[in-house]
């Protein structure tokens, strides 16, 4: 059995530990709140958007534009946003296992990664990283996502990939958070959604200027880019729900190990007690008799 | 009483809802060209242009902006706008904004191989737009 002294060691250092991953709790907690209005704010813009998109589309549908069907490449690039620190349980290699498990293979992908774990552990595994803007998800801005969108496109213009991924954690509340991967380019000709809404956007006539295809080429540098900023904004959100529950389940772990702790040091007491009485006791005997 | 020729106008940009409410008159910058827009306007799509931004709320008061990039999505009686970026005469900084003017007219006039022309008209465009948004 341990002793008393190393019991109380283990203790204290447990207690440590655990008013560490409390105040890192309370400080993701805090950051969670914050990011979570961020994103129902910008929800109105990427509604907006996504419908806009989405009429147009069902009226090009036909239109043979580059942005509408996939290049000659075979090669991939995906996005991946990822966190830039640990300790958020299964967060970052959710995506990495998502990105890994998919259809898309290792030697087509050129990844653009946001987040320097998923970086690392996608370089680990052997996956060609081509640009890092790990900085980024500090604080996400617009800017950021038009830059991220203005790099992709110019290689998809290029011909340098044929098709364009998303990797991200979708925030869904506070406890769910779903690894999400999409296909931003070539646009689906029909986009996932409610088909009864698709049905109102293509009855009301629209008519566009410039042109139809036009527009097409202008507005869905816009749509990505709206797109990749929702999804950096949802990952923060996600990045802290996940870091608060991992947390929280480290706070209780260590409440319970700090309990069992307490209970081995109360014994090993008790048992240094009765060794010394006993002790006392057989020495007084010996003396009396 | 709402004045019958107002419309709702809505001005979105991904961080937050830029303006919300009615108006009788929105004028602004397309790829196009200027447009002005009234109530019952056809159907339309359009995407913007660096330029000023002029809501006309009454016929008395008149709202500016800096609108810089986005589309604007008409509709009868209500016109939706999708804007990148957009600030308020107030939210603007004069001064760089008139670097940045200088800068991309130098730059235009230098005409060297390596700057992107286009871009340069942009920045100027971006920066005209600030300016006068800001003198109103």
């Amino acid at each position: 059995m341990a002793s008393m002294r190393d019991i109380k060691r283990r203790k204290v250092s447990i207690q440590s530990t655990q008013q560490i991953t409390k105040a890192m709790k309370l400080v993701s907690t805090v950051k969670l709140q914050r990011a979570k209005t961020r994103a129902e704010r910008s929800k109105a813009y990427f509604n907006c958007m996504y419908e806009t998109i989405q009429g147009i589309i069902a009226r090009t549908g036909h239109v043979e534009h580059p942005y509408l069907v996939k290049g000659d490449s075979d090669r991939k690039a995906v996005v991946v946003i990822t966190s830039n620190r640990g300790l958020a349980g299964g967060y970052n290699s959710n995506i990495v296992k998502l990105v890994a498990g998919s259809e898309l293979k290792k030697e087509q992908v050129d990844v653009y990664a946001v987040g320097k774990k998923g970086r690392d552990l996608l370089k680990r595994r052997g996956y060609n990283v081509k640009a890092d803007h790990s900085e980024v998800i500090n604080e996400p801005l617009y800017k950021d996502a038009m830059e991220i969108t203005e790099e992709v496109l110019s290689s998809y213009k290029a011909g340098e990939v044929g098709e364009v991924w998303l990797a991200y954690t979708g925030f869904k509340n506070t406890v769910s958070h779903i690894p999400t991967l999409i296909k931003l380019l070539p646009v689906d000709g029909k986009l996932s959604g409610d088909d009864g809404e698709e049905h109102k956007t293509v009855t009301t006539l629209m008519n566009y200027e410039p042109e139809e295809s036009e527009a097409l080429e202008l507005i869905i540098p816009k749509y990505v880019s709206s797109l990749i900023y929702g999804a950096l904004i949802e990952a923060v959100a996600s990045e802290n729900g996940a870091r608060m529950q991992a947390m929280d389940s480290a706070t209780s772990n260590a409440e319970e190990m700090i309990g069992t702790l307490e209970l081995q040091y109360n014994r090993a007491r008790q048992g240094h007690i009765t060794q010394e009485l006993t002790e006392i006791i057989g020495g007084a005997e010996a003396l009396s008799s | 009483m709402a004045d019958e020729r107002a419309f709702a106008l809505k001005i979105i940009t991904p961080d937050r809802v830029f303006y919300e409410g009615e108006a009788i008159m929105v004028e602004l910058r397309t790829t196009e060209g200027e447009i002005g827009v009234l109530k019952n306007h056809i159907p339309l799509t359009c995407v913007v242009a660096p330029g000023l931004l002029r809501i006309r709320e009454t016929d008395t008061e008149v709202k500016t902006a800096a609108l810089m990039s986005g589309f604007v999505e008409i509709l009868q009686d209500c016109v939706t706008i999708l804007a990148e970026v957009i600030e308020w005469p107030d939210e603007i900084d004069v001064k760089r904004a008139e670097e940045a003017r200088v800068r991309a007219e130098r730059r235009l006039a230098e005409k060297a191989e390596t700057t992107n022309l286009k871009r340069a008209e942009l920045a100027l465009q971006r920066s005209v737009a600030r300016i006068e948004a800001a003198k109103k």
